[in-house]
């Protein structure tokens, strides 16, 4: 089989996607904005539930998808379906002539400065779950050795203010696992997660939030910060609600964490309109078939994996990344 | 503090505000409590800078403090504001400027509404012809005063006498900016640095020499409102907001306070005595309050007018020390003397 | 004082850096469960005095959680050991052990 498939992002789907189609013979192009393969999952540390590596698993996904031809630091600048192929053209110049495309492009981390009532960006002791991780790879002292730690969930998720009413799914766990291993970086930290809603909605979830509260001993409030303010001495005065007694709640703390949630990649509209797809409104991609065909648009040819289609956990990015493979195999058969 | 930070949203909150040609309308209490800053206004922009402010006799209160107060209907307020544009339509202008910040943002409040509900204001535009028989039309720009001082401040900072600083430590002054909450809270695309970190003072503040000071309870309403200072039993509420303000600002030790609403100065300014008889607190430095002002009489201060000229005799907290601190040459005898 | 005719409220405000920790740490070292707690209310739906009384266990270790034991003893006072939340607590919690170890230390100062 010589037949060339175009998958656009180099994420964790796309490697999958391109891994299981090398598998079944195909030519498989990764076309990737940034300069390097990995997408989000580069910047990790560790992954829920089990804390395994997030650098190993990447190194998991690179490995078979090797002889993938990859175009980094390119994106794609048009799109022709003309008699079942796909004339491509990228940002440098190269032509492409595919049989089929996937589309991959993953998300994008809410910008967390754009809720100026937490003053990310304006005040050093507010930070966001990725600056975190990149704490945690770098064991950076001076943010792992702040003794009071508030975690403020669904940051640029279910917020009508900033247009981003959907859940980003993820945010719950990866709350509670960064909580549990502050909890192990230093033990004498008071930890504080404010939630709306706890997600656990995965296996092992519920028994990681059950170790962070016996174990560690974290506190969950329920109620949202709703401004973050610094005192004479530079530490952070955070306002809450404790909704479960019905009070304002003030605490003072050394470190703020606010969980970004996953937003719309914004490279979506040009690339729906270049490929003739629809994005709905709440920026992700729409799905042809959403509950028993995830992974199929409106055109044939093209199918979807990962996030690129709402917020998801890599075993579930990685899932359908095989069966958008699998999918386009039998597309390809006929 | 990551400055940067602040000036990116400062710079996504961007105002037009032009710079000539306004027509200005007075509030309807200012002059009581802060005697000469309309006056002082009109003063700078006109004679000192050759603008044209043009006011009329004719115009009313804009029914804010009746509106907030639900005393009146919406439709009643929105024909009164609709004379009011009447008024600045004859006599020619398109670029309105309040003094009230309470106006101001009632005016925002209305052309909003007329934007989404056209025919609630063809409705208006019958209800004035048939009570006055005029014909309205909306302004073009619509500024606040503080607004107007804001992009006119590094021309009065350049003819300034004094700066904001200490004049024996040489350090700036430490002075808390408040701002209306009818300015920016409800519609933040329409104050200069929007609601979480509003720039039109600390703008006015850093061009003429001082510092600003970031508190906790910055964003606090300083407990004006309208329906809970009327009624006396209601003032406790009042005073509690006030009290939490100033509990917050207390420990950076500000030497000042500037604000941009007519009611903000007046409870910083009152309650610090309450405070004092409730509580036996007294904030700032020896025990002596911390002086509140608006930004006019900044402005005039900073352009060497003399203090007793712009009414800071009229004061609950005394200014001298301040005026001390900065250098400011007054006549102690003359302070009561009209 | 001149007499104003109102006065300033007091603020109802939850100041969580005030707690008390020594108590709420004895009180964990005696019924370690009490972490668990995830606030499902369970034990006050089923409470038998609460429809009677303003028993809500529920409530009351929310309540110890902000530092706020006096409230928290007055919702537990009226409880009479009978165990029905024991049995119904979904995190295994020993209701039982907590209160009457939650009213004996904070209690403590009173006697």
């Amino acid at each position: 089989m010589n037949k060339e498939v175009l998958i656009i992002g180099g994420g964790p789907a796309g490697l999958e996607c391109a891994s299981t189609l090398l598998m079944f013979g195909y030519k498989v192009f990764i076309v990737e904005k940034g300069s390097e393969l990995g997408g989000h999952l580069r910047k990790w540390d560790r992954l829920f539930p089990e804390s395994i590596s997030a650098s190993e698993t990447l190194e998991r996904l690179l490995i078979p998808s090797k002889k993938a031809i990859v175009f980094d630091e390119t994106e794609v600048s048009s799109v022709k379906l003309k008699d079942g192929f796909f004339d491509i053209i990228l940002s440098d110049n190269t032509e492409l002539h595919v049989h089929s495309v996937v589309v991959a492009t993953g998300f994008k981390l809410f910008p967390a400065e754009k809720k100026e009532e937490y003053g990310y960006g304006v005040y050093n002791r507010v930070i966001t779950n990725a600056d975190l991780e990149a704490s945690f790879k770098n064991n950076s002292r001076d943010i792992l050795q702040s003794k009071r730690v508030g975690f403020v969930h669904c940051v640029g998720s279910r917020d009508e203010k900033i247009s981003n009413r959907h859940c980003s799914k993820v945010c719950c766990v990866t709350a509670v696992k960064q909580a549990c291993e502050f909890k192990e970086a230093n033990p004498d930290a008071e930890i504080y997660c404010f939630y709306m809603d706890l997600r656990m909605f995965g296996r092992g979830y519920e028994d990681l939030y059950l170790k962070a509260q016996n174990k560690y001993g974290i506190r969950f409030i329920r109620g949202r910060v709703s401004e973050v303010a610094e005192n004479v001495d530079g530490e952070l005065v955070i306002k809450a609600e404790d909704t479960l007694i019905s009070r304002p709640l003030k605490v003072t703390l050394d470190l703020l964490v606010l969980m970004s949630g996953m937003s719309k990649n914004p490279d979506n509209d040009q690339l729906a309109d270049m490929l003739g797809l629809d994005i709905a409104e709440d920026g992700f991609f729409v799905q042809h078939d959403p509950t028993i065909n995830s992974i199929k648009s409106k055109i044939k040819g093209i199918f979807f994996a990962g996030t690129v289609t709402g917020p998801k956990t890599i075993p579930e990015t990685l899932n359908e990344a095989r069966s958008a493979a699998l999918a386009v195999h039998k597309y390809l058969s006929e | 503090m990551i400055i940067n930070g602040k000036k990116k949203i400062w710079s996504d909150y961007q105002k037009e505000i032009p710079d000539d040609h306004y027509f200005y309308v007075r509030s309807c209490i200012r002059q009581n409590f802060f005697p000469a800053s309309e006056k002082l206004f009109l003063e700078i922009v006109r004679d000192r800078l050759n603008l044209d402010f043009y006011e009329t006799e004719h115009h009313t209160t804009c029914g804010g403090i009746a509106y907030h107060s639900d005393t009146i209907p919406q439709e009643t307020v929105m024909t009164i504001v609709a004379r009011q544009f009447a008024l600045m339509s004859e006599a020619g202008y398109k670029n309105y400027v309040a003094s009230c910040i309470t106006s101001f943002g009632l005016y925002t409040e209305i052309l909003d509404t007329w934007y989404h509900y056209p025919e609630l204001e063809a409705k208006i535009k019958e209800n004035l012809w048939k009570t006055t028989r005029r014909e309205f039309n909306k302004p073009e720009y619509l500024a606040h005063a503080s607004d107007v001082v804001y992009k006119l401040r590094d021309k009065i900072a350049s003819q300034a006498k004094y700066k904001l600083v200490n004049k024996d430590t040489g350090k700036p002054l430490k002075v808390v900016e408040h701002i209306g909450c009818h300015y920016s809270k409800m519609f933040p695309s329409k104050g200069v640095g929007g609601a979480e970190y509003p720039y039109v003072l600390t703008g006015m503040i850093e061009s003429w020499g001082g510092e600003i000071v970031d508190y906790p309870e910055r964003r606090h309403c300083c407990g004006f409102g309208f329906r809970q200072y009327m009624i006396r039993a209601n003032r406790g509420y009042s005073l509690s907001n006030t009290y939490k303000k100033f509990e917050s600002m207390e420990p950076f030790h500000p030497d000042m306070i500037i604000t941009n609403c007519p009611g903000c100065p007046y409870f910083l300014d009152r309650w610090q005595y309450v405070i004092k008889e409730m509580e036996g607190k007294t904030y700032g430095k020896e025990g002596q309050g911390i002086p509140v002002f608006t930004y006019e009489e900044v402005a005039g201060l900073v352009l060497g007018y003399d203090p007793w000229y712009l009414g800071l005799q009229m004061h609950q907290i005394d200014v001298e020390p301040l005026l001390d601190k900065i250098g400011i040459k007054y006549s102690k005898t003359d302070k009561y003397l009209l | 004082m001149n007499n104003f005719g109102y006065s300033i409220s007091p603020s109802s405000r939850i100041d969580l850096d005030k707690r008390d920790n020594d108590k709420f740490t004895r009180i964990v070292l005696l019924e370690p469960g009490f972490r668990k707690c995830m606030a499902c209310g369970l034990c006050s739906s089923t409470c038998s005095g609460a429809n009677f009384t303003d028993v809500s266990l529920r409530r009351a270790i929310e309540m110890i959680q902000d530092g706020q034991e006096k409230s928290a003893i007055v919702l537990l006072k009226g409880c009479m050991l009978c165990g029905k939340c024991n049995i119904i607590c979904p995190r295994g919690i020993n209701t039982r052990n907590l209160i009457r170890n939650i009213l004996k230390v904070y209690m403590e100062e009173l006697q």
